[in-house]
């Protein structure tokens, strides 16, 4: 693989406006709403209004006989699937799951459960007759808390789930799915050997991607059974793979479009919609339409897993870390597959620490199935890690930039979870962080800083991108993944740093499942990583058959053809002195020289850096109200190297700015029935432009060898951070501990009040 | 029930529709016709990604009966900019990468042109308070807010103003 070191990038690192922008400030860019098909109709979901019931009995004749009603569709219309683990989604899915939940069978297993859908001629019309049809439900006995769920006396969900990873079996089922583990070293004495031993309980509530673009898909269904899918996700494979299984599809009958995607945070690596509007336009014959409203987002989508997170740390006086304990207790939602897995190789991976143990819990409630969100499980175990060092920090007086510093985790340093570092960049981010200058602002009466750092893996995996050059000399290249952040403007820039052309004379393109080789998802950080090194692959097949047909004109070795600057170059004065040949020139006479000049590139792509950072969050507290003001925020991220340094700052200050919705306003309340109590965003305040500061966004470079320009994934840790961040600057400033989200102003004032008393 | 027919202007251009008398001026827009630029991503009013300007004021297009546009003047982000020239917020969006998905952006643009059209010399707050009620997921607001104030301040120097 070439690696092209950062001295010698010329595109690479720039800032140029994004391929996609006009349409985008335009209003001309398409998203999963603004598509329509001659002929179609409009499909509505019907959903539980119960957190947990048997469905005794669905009777669809009066809504059938609804004038303009075309369809209506049932668990009956969906073929029963067996249990099957899915490789297709980010994080841990089951075929069967996730068909039982795009469409309830049997039970329904919470508030918004999907139970039936119609499809009718207008959408007044497909809503009216939602309310027609008649579900006869027996209520069951329901359990919303994490914890509840895992009690002995809980209602239990699926009669058929035995806590996995347990030896023996156990004898009856229940609400945990799963137990995991993991140790590195002697954990009791490590702890035996502390100076200091800080032992704590924190919380989380399930929060929501709360992308702006609701769910919405366009499928038609043609009569040979031939489909097409218009749809938003974080993936159109994915797309095709999930509706192809659970309709019993061929894959080669679908062929997904994406549309462009208006935000996904990792909630769109799933279907929901998609196999219900198969199902419909089946079932009518029509082209059919399905539009989420926030409503159904928020009652039937997502969110992130809600958790109980135990920390136990053990540390000399001076601070060095010798024995760490974690219990996790993550909430799956109705189905099993909470990201409790990562959450636990999460919790250490910043810190060298001798003696470890790490416990996690998949765990079933009646909650909508959990999706993934940025750093899937990071966020929960870190915001426990993090804030319990910080508790540690004060216990031993040691500054917690200190404390961190001499815990960090370096090369050559094997992870609680297994691997052994190599060219990894956390210390970098915490010196980075000890120079800023955000340290030397001057905090008043009830502000406070605070500290936290945190890990994610990034992912490279499989992807294909293909390069053409035009007859004019100017060059597409398609790839497979939506662009949820800018990815456009990244390909662009790495294959004309490959072609040696200005990038604008790069045009890329997302192209649909049967115009460009299979990629997996966009997510785990991993598409400027995995899919640039697709795309760069190709651009270097074009540039080898660009020196081909040069050699062919010049009738020399193409070993004797050197690329440089878009051109191709007699290789020194034995190659003969030849005018260089620009890309344009050969592209010209390529009809003459052997045909059009293009690649396409499959590969699984290894090697992805992980990613760390450390953020500093000064808060105000308002001690009247409890209201916290975030007053300055500072995130230094190891990026590896930035393609498109304002990208990636915005997916800095994104990620930070989600992490601070979480850690101050942002959860699910349900009512004591089990119903949602604040499905729109007028009750689940997400963070205003008015609730925040500027946001500095500090790009470290440590390249990632793996990568042709050193690039790491830089999407995801940046959410892992701010809880504890935020917690420990309230912390600062009042000198009061909160151990459990949302700091919203209720609670603050309440911790602030219990700590006056 | 009968259809509504209503006469109104949308960016510039005097247009005629039909419309049920349950439908938002977002439904017509978006469903009738055809300017698909302004979107939905609430339906109650709370996130502004379809906000357009109303007889110079901005409004969530979901909030407002479509029989309400008859005799107003409405601008949506597709008549922001005139002909192929951007409006500066637009140019400001791309130079400062102010967009990510770029599905808040409609909304955005046409607040901030709102703001610009009544104020040019917004202060960072005036500008935070201003498109408080437009919210984006993906950007943490920075750009956004960059974009703007720079926006705002090549439209005071084309205009002769002293900052």
């Amino acid at each position: 693989m070439t690696y092209i070191a950062k001295e010698f990038q010329k595109v690479v690192g720039t800032r140029p406006v994004r391929p996609d922008g006009v349409d985008k400030v335009t209003g001309r860019a398409n998203f999963g709403a603004d598509m329509t098909m001659p002929g179609m109709i409009w499909g509505k979901v019907k959903r539980s209004p119960h957190a947990h019931a048997r469905i005794l009995r669905i009777d669809t004749t009066k809504a059938l006989s609804l004038p303009g009603v075309k369809a209506v569709v049932t668990a009956e219309d969906f073929p029963p699937i067996a249990s099957e683990e899915a490789f297709v989604g980010e994080g841990p899915m089951n075929f069967r799951d996730l068909s039982c939940n795009c469409m309830a069978r049997g039970k329904a297993l919470y508030d918004g459960h999907a139970v039936a859908a119609v499809a009718a001629v207008s959408p007044a019309i497909a809503e009216e007759a939602c309310e027609l049809i008649e579900v006869e439900y027996e209520v069951l006995p329901h359990v919303i808390d994490v914890e509840a769920a895992m009690a002995p006396e809980a209602p239990v969900l699926h009669e058929d789930l035995f806590t996995g990873g347990v030896e023996p079996k156990p004898a009856r089922p229940s609400n945990v799915a799963k137990r995991i583990s993991f140790t590195k070293g002697d954990v009791a004495a490590g702890f035996r050997e502390a100076d200091v031993v800080i032992e704590r309980r924190y919380s989380t509530q399930p929060v929501h991607q709360a992308y702006i673009e609701p769910h919405a898909c366009v499928v038609s269904m043609a009569a040979d059974g031939q489909c097409t899918i218009w749809s938003s996700s974080q993936g159109h494979f994915m797309v095709r793979a999930y509706c192809a299984k659970l309709l019993g599809i061929d894959i080669s009958n679908i062929r997904a479009i994406p549309a462009e995607i208006g935000g996904g945070f990792g909630g769109k690596t799933l279907v929901y919609l998609e196999p219900v509007a198969l199902a419909l336009a089946r079932k009518s014959g029509r082209p059919v339409k399905m539009v989420m409203n926030r409503e159904e987002v928020f009652r039937g989508t997502g969110p992130a897993a809600g958790s109980v997170i135990e920390v136990k740390l053990g540390a000399k006086k001076d601070g060095r870390l010798v024995a760490g304990e974690v219990v996790l207790k993550y909430q799956a939602g109705a189905f099993p597959g909470s990201p409790v897995g990562p959450g636990c190789m999460c919790a250490f991976a910043m810190y060298d620490i001798a003696n470890a143990s790490i416990v996690g819990y998949d765990v079933v409630s009646n909650r909508p199935k959990v999706a993934a969100y940025r750093a899937p499980g990071a966020p929960n175990s870190s915001w426990g890690v993090e804030s319990c060092l910080d508790e540690l920090a004060r216990e031993l007086g040691i500054d917690p930039l200190h404390l961190r510093e001499k815990n960090a985790a370096k090369d050559g340093v094997k992870a609680v979870h297994g691997p052994t570092w190599q060219n990894i960049g956390y210390a970098q981010t915490v010196a980075a962080a000890k120079e800023h200058p955000h340290l030397k602002t001057k905090l008043g009466p009830n502000q406070g800083r605070g500290i936290a750092s945190g890990f994610w893996f990034n992912i490279g995996g499989e992807s294909s991108a293909a390069v053409h050059v035009n007859e004019d000399g100017t060059a597409v290249v398609a790839t497979g993944n939506p662009d949820i952040g800018g990815s456009r403007a990244s390909m662009a820039i790495m294959v004309a740093e490959i072609l040696g052309i200005p990038v604008e004379r790069v045009r890329p393109v997302i192209a649909d499942t049967s115009s460009i080789g299979f990629s997996f998802l966009t997510g785990g950080s991993r598409v400027t990583f995995a899919t640039g090194m697709a795309a760069t692959q190709a651009a270097e097949k074009v540039v080898e058959e660009m020196k081909r047909r040069a050699a062919m004109i010049w009738d020399i070795s193409p070993d004797a053809v050197e690329w440089k600057d878009g051109k191709a170059w007699p290789a020194g004065a034995n190659a003969g002195g030849f005018e260089p040949l620009p890309l344009a020139d050969i592209a010209l006479k390529s009809g003459r020289t052997g045909g059009p000049i293009s690649a396409e590139v499959s590969i699984n792509a290894q090697g992805a850096g992980p990613g760390f950072a450390t953020h500093i969050c000064d808060v105000e507290v308002d001690p009247e109200t409890g209201a916290v003001k975030i007053l300055r925020y500072t995130a230094v991220q190891d990026v590896g190297r930035a393609i498109h340094p304002s990208y990636v700052e915005g997916q800095i200050q994104g990620g930070v700015t989600q992490g601070i919705g979480w850690a101050l306003n942002e959860e699910y309340i349900y009512d004591k029935d089990g119903r949602l109590e604040n499905p729109g965003f007028l009750d689940y305040r997400v963070p205003v432009a008015s609730d925040l500061p500027m946001i500095e966004a500090v790009m470290v470079e440590v390249p990632n060898p793996r990568h042709p320009f050193g690039a790491r994934g830089v999407g995801e840790v940046p959410i892992v951070p701010p809880m504890a961040a935020v917690a420990n600057a309230i912390c600062a400033a009042t000198g009061v501990r909160l151990r459990d989200l949302p700091m919203s102003p209720p609670r603050v004032l309440e911790a602030l009040e219990n700590g006056r008393a | 029930m009968s259809k509504h027919h209503v006469s109104t202007v949308i960016n510039g251009e005097p247009v005629e529709f039909l419309c049920e008398p349950q439908q938002s001026l977002l439904d017509v827009l978006r469903d009738e016709l055809n300017l698909t630029g302004s979107k939905e991503g609430c339906g109650s009013g709370d996130c502004g990604a379809c906000t357009v300007i109303v007889d110079g004021k901005i409004m969530c297009s979901c909030l407002m009966l479509g029989a309400e546009a008859a005799g107003r003047e409405i601008t949506t982000v597709e008549g922001v900019a005139q002909g192929d020239k951007l409006h500066p917020v637009q140019q400001k969006f791309l130079e400062h990468a102010a967009l990510q998905c770029g599905f808040c952006t409609p909304g955005f643009i046409v607040a901030a042109k709102a703001l610009l059209d009544e104020n040019l010399n917004p202060t960072e707050e005036e500008t935070r308070y201003w498109l408080a009620g437009n919210l984006c997921r993906c950007t943490g607001y920075d750009k956004i807010i960059r974009a703007v104030l720079d926006a705002a301040a090549e439209m005071r120097a084309e205009r002769g103003m002293a900052d």
